[in-house]
């Protein structure tokens, strides 16, 4: 049996993603419990592996998150940054393939981001996935900038 | 004194000028402080700490001002030019005589959301998106792609018929008309409008798309027409609120206007009807 590289597993996973959105949306909530940390081995891309531990409605920090969407990285974390520029977090930061996303929260709980800023959805992660769907491949530009 | 009038209305010799007084703006590089300002302030404003431009109570008095300054330097290249505005319960589609060629140009094609024709397409060389948050530098729209369809004149006329210009907590949790106007709850008038165009009107640096002005130049006459049908209700907070721009307080990043000065507009401009 061939061995398969992570590069090709990561592939894999994302074309999975991409044409399984269907997978992600119904990931049951077990799935979300202790995969949700960056640093664990063998979650990344894979759908479904990512945390969505929060409703959005409840106002406790969000789980980290670490997956490949439609061949992109994205990760979100709690973060003790903010306040120092223009922009506020809201104490979560958020990743596409590295480069930082500008998030904010909602009152309600609900989240946007720069690339999608007058449509709330329900976690930062799904702020994530919103701003790879906006992006169409484009590279974000260095944050503070977005 | 400017009138603002419908776009719908508009001659073709007006369209022209505004069109020309914008590119104008465009090559001068003044068009896109006023992008990177309104980008500056949508990152900023929170729901939970200091906030002017969104998401609380001066969200429409500043836009008041905002869009006064660029109507202004619109009339320093032109001073016939008045901004326009667009109904958007009215010219719901994406075949309005706005989205034409000679106009603001049409959506933007499928694959990229780039728009293709019209004085702001890329391939005119007039308008390229230089403050932006990805490497794109061409204008993008997916009108009426990722958005229900635009708010309907019933939904307007329910949104206006909200007595309280405002409430605590003055955020995007707010019950009141502001924020029933601005769409963070309720029917969703103002936001939706913009998810609706797309492209760069859904993103903070929205400015980019000409449009915005002419989306907020028709939220700005659907406050004037509130404040007609509510002649007892005032801007509030009037007083000692932390984080908000209370009536009397001034606002940045001009530091030298209060919302009580902008509630008037007819010290400004006038409209059509």
């Amino acid at each position: 049996m061939p061995d398969i590289t992570r590069r090709r597993a990561l592939t894999a996973a994302a074309a999975l993603a991409a044409t399984a959105g269907a997978v992600t949306a119904v990931a049951p909530d077990a799935l979300a419990v202790t995969r949700s940390s960056p640093d664990t081995p063998g979650t990344r891309g894979l759908p479904g592996a990512s945390a969505a531990t929060t409703t959005g409605r409840e106002h406790t920090v969000p789980a980290a998150f670490d997956e490949v969407y439609r061949g992109r990285r994205i990760q979100g974390r709690p973060s003790s940054e903010g306040g120092h520029h223009h922009e506020h977090g809201g104490g979560y930061a958020v990743f596409v393939d590295g480069m930082q996303l500008h998030v904010m929260r909602n009152a309600d709980g609900t989240w946007i981001s720069v690339v999608s800023h007058y449509d709330p959805v329900a976690t930062p992660h799904d702020a994530a996935r919103a701003a790879v769907n906006e992006l169409q491949g484009a590279a974000l530009l260095p944050f503070p900038l977005n | 004194m400017t009138v603002r009038k419908n776009q719908a209305t508009l001659t073709a010799d007006e369209k022209r000028r505004f069109v020309a007084a914008v590119l104008e703006l465009k090559h001068s590089g003044r068009y896109d402080d006023f992008v990177r300002t309104h980008n500056e302030f949508i990152m900023s404003d929170t729901d939970n700490g200091e906030r002017t431009g969104h998401r609380s109570p001066s969200f429409l008095p500043w836009h008041r001002k905002f869009l006064l300054d660029f109507e202004r330097a619109l009339q320093s290249v032109d001073a016939s030019v008045a901004l326009p505005y667009w109904d958007w319960s009215t010219d719901r589609t994406v075949r309005a005589s706005l989205w034409a060629p000679d106009f603001l140009g049409g959506t933007g094609r499928s694959f990229d959301g780039r728009v293709t024709d019209g004085p702001f397409a890329a391939s005119t060389g007039d308008w390229p998106i230089t403050v932006r948050v990805d490497g794109r530098t061409f204008l993008r729209r997916s009108l009426g792609r990722y958005a229900r369809a635009l708010p309907t004149r019933a939904e307007v006329d329910s949104v206006l018929a909200m007595t309280a210009y405002d409430m605590a907590p003055y955020n995007s949790a707010s019950d009141g008309f502001r924020n029933h106007l601005e769409g963070w709850r309720g029917v969703n008038l103002h936001n939706r409008v913009h998810v609706w165009v797309g492209g760069h009107m859904a993103t903070g640096v929205s400015p980019n798309d000409p449009v915005f002005w002419l989306h907020h130049a028709y939220v700005d006459k659907l406050w004037a027409q509130w404040q007609r049908r509510h002649p007892r209700s005032g801007y509030v907070p009037t007083g000692g609120t932390p984080d908000v721009v209370d009536l009397d307080e001034t606002m940045k990043p001009w530091n030298d206007v209060r919302p009580a000065d902008l509630l008037d507009h007819t010290g400004f401009y006038t409209f059509d009807t």
